[in-house]
């Protein structure tokens, strides 16, 4: 089936969506932008392709009737088995990796000591993996560097210690092999991935394994679709870096404008904060971009900052906002500029302000600076479309929210939970386009 | 939709940089300012004295009539920038006690003079013998002249333009700018050249000043054809080198402009697009209208942004800062003295915003432009005051799309590529969307 990839590679994360030819979304998928785009639009395309996959088996599945009523709770077991397996798949090549970067003289007389830990540390990761994508399991993300890693050195430590070797030989391998597994694309390993995932969620799930040939059949019919890629457009900070020509690339802004306009046909103005920049957007009733204005040469007040007070708080990035949702008192916070920032959190914290009030005045702090931008691009209009990573941020939306009221009346605000895929969306959109609507051929298709 | 674009590799942008492509005429110019440097460094040889003062409202002609060398601190600065040399100037300067937030312009400067007062071709800079502020709208230029005369304790005289804050010129303002020049200009020139003044030499340097001026601005409107054979911006800047500086007057600058008239008449004749650094543009695909001065210490790599994506600007203010001579003002021969006075008060940095507002959509019409775009720069407030309420109120007047970009003079530090290249694309797809729009393509 003919399918339009939109890719949008951010500078945190990479993003990729996959619509098809009456432009219903059929996946999504997202990766960390690594220090290689390549690779980063390479995996976040595959993981939007399985995405689609799981909806065609879902759209499959509910046509056969084979899982009347078992249809969700199949597909949820059967999604997190088959993380799980590509976690064992990835989670293999690091344990190669690993004990071949700790061959050789590097660590002298220990090098025998240190082999032996490794087995060790992966044989206990690869125990506790099903426990990781166990239903109801939290991960702090998605990622297989931050799972794999932060499990790692958990583990880590505990080995060298229990065998007394330097815990840092111990780290010094992982940080040498991260790399290399990261930037290593599975790309043919959706089907067997699969097949093993459908064994354990049947074993899971032993009512289901007596249909089981009932079941296989509307999955191996989906898995037998070739996924065509009919035109990719490219997006965001590293687009340049993307193997396309230039008839593939398209500016964020343009994307996001035209994103905001598919989720929210009503869409007047679009905030989108990412990163390293804040966008503020003026469409017009086509979703056509009629003005816009970024933050300059800084990214004071972008997503970035936040990540860098959850640092500094030593939080994750997820929990500053239901924190800031905790205040009862509005503490102001001048600096947007990101470094003066942690200065004056620490300062405000020694002055015995609370945390939480402390983080409801740095979410404002940024929307004020996205005000300015707004303010600078021609105002708010009704409606307004809030996208980028902050928007799933509850304390960022509800100073945006007082803060519009206060400036330009009641507005309709949207904010799709999948916000973050917005210039993907946009991308696959113009992608669709150029095919359906501008006629362009089938160009030479970009390999990402 | 279809064109074929020239496909860059990224890794492009580190092979080594091939030597850039110029008109004769820009190598003519590069002659002649390089010539001015010359002479400066070995006036006090020559028992010639130095006089400094700004390109807009800048009195050359009359200072010629005195003998001076003319050193113009703006074009000293900017040189250095296109030179690469800058960037320590500044710094030097803020260690110096300068603000971050001070122009550029002036902390290259003094950090020229820190560094021991060689110009940007290696040679030296005199120290001036005169500080000629004739001014004409820009605050900074005065507290420039200020801290030089603090430095070297030089004669200092100032020119006071009345600024258009009513949109025109009355008698009152003219007459008041040409008793000052009597009064005290002319007098001040003759105290420290020792020449005395001859109102006859000024007409002759006027009569040559009014034939360049012609030649000109037939060279910057002939981007009104269709290709542009110019572009408008960062071509201009060599073509108004001569006249906004130390030549509007002598016959080498009416040479220079004859030569580069029927340069581009040949252009247009032959149908063909701007030279650029990289060759000929091959498909003018945007027409643009820039307001705001360019960026000199990336000018190249900023210019490489716009003819990448074929787009060319048609014209621009800033090649009007030395004087806009496009809506019919020349030098007069005739009223030499009164035609000084017309023109400082007509320059760009002395109109107002609504006159500015009316010769860029009047721009955007007769150059059927495709747009306005806005370069902003961060330490200029001069220009960049109200900058923004220009683009709204051009984008409701046109109906065309507007887009703003932010960079410096001279400060390395305040050019972002990737920002600004990500802003100007943006422009350039959200012009061609309109026009897809605007051809019943979408929906």
């Amino acid at each position: 089936m003919r399918c339009f990839i939109g890719i949008d590679l951010g500078s945190t994360t990479t993003k990729a969506v996959v619509i098809d030819e009456n432009r219903n979304i059929l996946g999504r998928g997202i990766t960390n932008s690594r220090s290689n785009y390549d690779t980063a639009a390479a995996i976040a395309k595959q993981e939007a392709l399985v995405n689609t996959r799981f909806h065609l088996f879902r759209n499959a599945l509910s046509r056969s009737a084979a899982l009347n009523g078992k249809l969700d709770d199949f597909l949820g077991h059967l999604e997190r088995d088959f993380r799980l397996e590509q976690f064992l798949e990835q989670l293999a090549d690091l344990e190669a990796t690993c004990r071949r970067n700790a061959e050789g003289t590097r660590f002298g007389d220990h090098a025998a000591a240190v082999a032996t830990a490794l087995i060790e540390v992966f044989q206990r990761l690869q125990a506790e993996a099903p426990a990781l994508f166990a239903p109801g399991a939290k991960r702090k993300s998605d990622f297989f560097r931050d799972i794999a890693g932060s499990r790692y050195l958990a583990i880590g430590e505990t080995v060298a210690k229990e065998m007394g070797i330097r815990y840092d030989m111990v780290l010094n391998v992982f940080d040498r092999s991260i790399i290399e597994v990261e930037n290593r694309v599975y790309a043919d390993a959706m089907g067997s991935n699969l097949m093993r995932a459908l064994e354990r969620t049947f074993k899971g799930m032993p009512e289901t394994a007596g249909r089981a040939a009932a079941i296989r059949a509307p999955i191996q019919g989906v898995l037998d679709t070739a996924l065509e890629e009919t035109y990719v457009i490219g997006t965001g900070y590293g687009r340049a870096r993307l193997p396309f020509s230039k008839e593939h690339i398209r500016s964020e802004i343009l994307c996001h404008g035209l994103g905001a306009h598919v989720m929210y046909p009503g869409t007047a103005t679009v905030l989108d904060i990412g990163g390293q920049d804040t966008k503020a957007i003026q469409v017009d009733p086509h979703g056509i971009v009629e003005s816009f204005q970024m933050n300059d040469r800084c990214a004071a007040g972008c997503g970035r900052y936040l990540g860098y007070i959850a640092d500094e708080m030593n939080m994750g990035l997820h929990e500053l906002g239901p924190l800031a949702m905790k205040a009862t008192k509005k503490v102001r916070i001048n600096s947007t500029c990101t470094v003066f920032a942690g200065a004056e959190l620490r300062d405000r914290l020694s002055l015995g302000e609370k945390r939480e009030d402390i983080m409801l005045g740095l979410h404002r702090a940024i929307i004020l600076r996205a005000m300015s931008i707004l303010a600078r691009s021609g105002g708010v209009r009704n409606e307004f479309t809030f996208t980028g990573g902050v928007a799933k941020n509850e304390a960022a939306v509800k100073s945006l929210k007082e803060l519009v009221r206060e400036n330009y009346g009641e507005l309709r605000l949207n904010i799709d939970p999948d916000s973050i895929y917005t210039g993907a969306l946009g991308g696959a959109t113009f992608a669709w386009r150029a095919v359906v609507e501008e006629g362009k051929a089938v160009e030479a298709r970009a390999r990402a | 939709m279809t064109t074929p674009i020239q496909m860059t590799p990224p890794q492009a942008s580190k092979k080594p940089v091939p030597p850039a492509q110029k008109e004769d005429a820009m190598l003519l110019q590069k002659e002649m300012i390089n010539r001015n440097y010359h002479e400066l460094a070995t006036a006090h040889d020559r028992g010639k004295k130095v006089a400094a003062t700004f390109v807009p409202g800048n009195l050359n002609e009359l200072v010629m009539c005195f003998d001076f060398a003319r050193s113009l601190p703006e074009t000293n600065a900017l040189q250095n920038g296109m030179r690469k040399k800058s960037g320590k100037m500044i710094m030097d300067a803020e260690r110096d006690g300068h603000s971050e937030d001070v122009c550029t312009y002036v902390k290259a400067d003094l950090g020229m003079m820190l560094g021991g007062e060689v110009g940007p071709t290696g040679e030296p800079l005199p120290r001036p013998d005169l500080l000629l502020l004739s001014y004409t709208g820009c605050f900074t230029f005065m507290k420039w002249f200020e801290l030089i005369r603090q430095k070297y304790n030089c004669e200092t005289t100032m020119l006071h333009v009345p600024y258009q804050g009513d949109g025109k010129i009355s008698q009152n303002m003219r007459d008041y700018v040409v008793k000052q020049i009597k009064e005290n200009v002319i007098p001040s020139l003759e105290r420290v050249s020792g020449v005395k003044f001859d109102i006859d030499r000024l007409r002759q340097y006027m009569k040559e000043s009014a034939k360049a001026e012609d030649d000109l601005v037939q060279v910057l409107q002939s981007a009104k054809k269709r290709p542009s054979p110019i572009d408008g911006y960062f071509g201009a800047v060599y073509y108004i080198g001569p006249i906004f500086t130390a030549f509007r007057g002598t016959t080498e600058a009416t040479q220079y402009y004859d030569v580069l008239r029927r340069e581009i008449e040949q252009r247009v004749r032959e149908g063909k697009g701007p030279i650029t650094p990289e060759g000929e543009m091959a498909e003018e695909k945007y027409r643009l209208v820039v307001e705001g001065p360019p960026n000199w210490t990336h000018f190249r790599e900023f210019w490489k942004m716009f003819y990448d994506e074929g787009a060319v600007v048609v014209t621009s203010t800033y090649a009007k800062v030395g004087g806009v001579y496009d809506f019919g003002f020349r030098h007069d021969p005739d009223h030499p003295i009164e035609s000084l006075a017309e023109y400082c008060l007509g320059c760009y940095t002395n109109l107002n915003l609504p006159q500015r507002i009316d010769m860029i959509c009047k721009y955007i019409d007769e150059y059927q432009a495709d747009g306005l775009l806005i370069n902003s720069i961060k330490s200029c407030n001069s220009f960049s005051a109200g900058q923004l309420l220009i683009l709204r109120e051009v984008e409701k007047r046109t109906g065309k799309p507007a887009a703003f970009i932010e960079s410096d003079l001279v400060d390395p530090r305040y050019f972002s590529p990737a920002n600004i290249k990500n802003r100007l694309e943006s422009y350039f797809q959200m012009i061609k969307q309109k026009r897809t729009v605007a051809a019943g393509a979408v929906h």
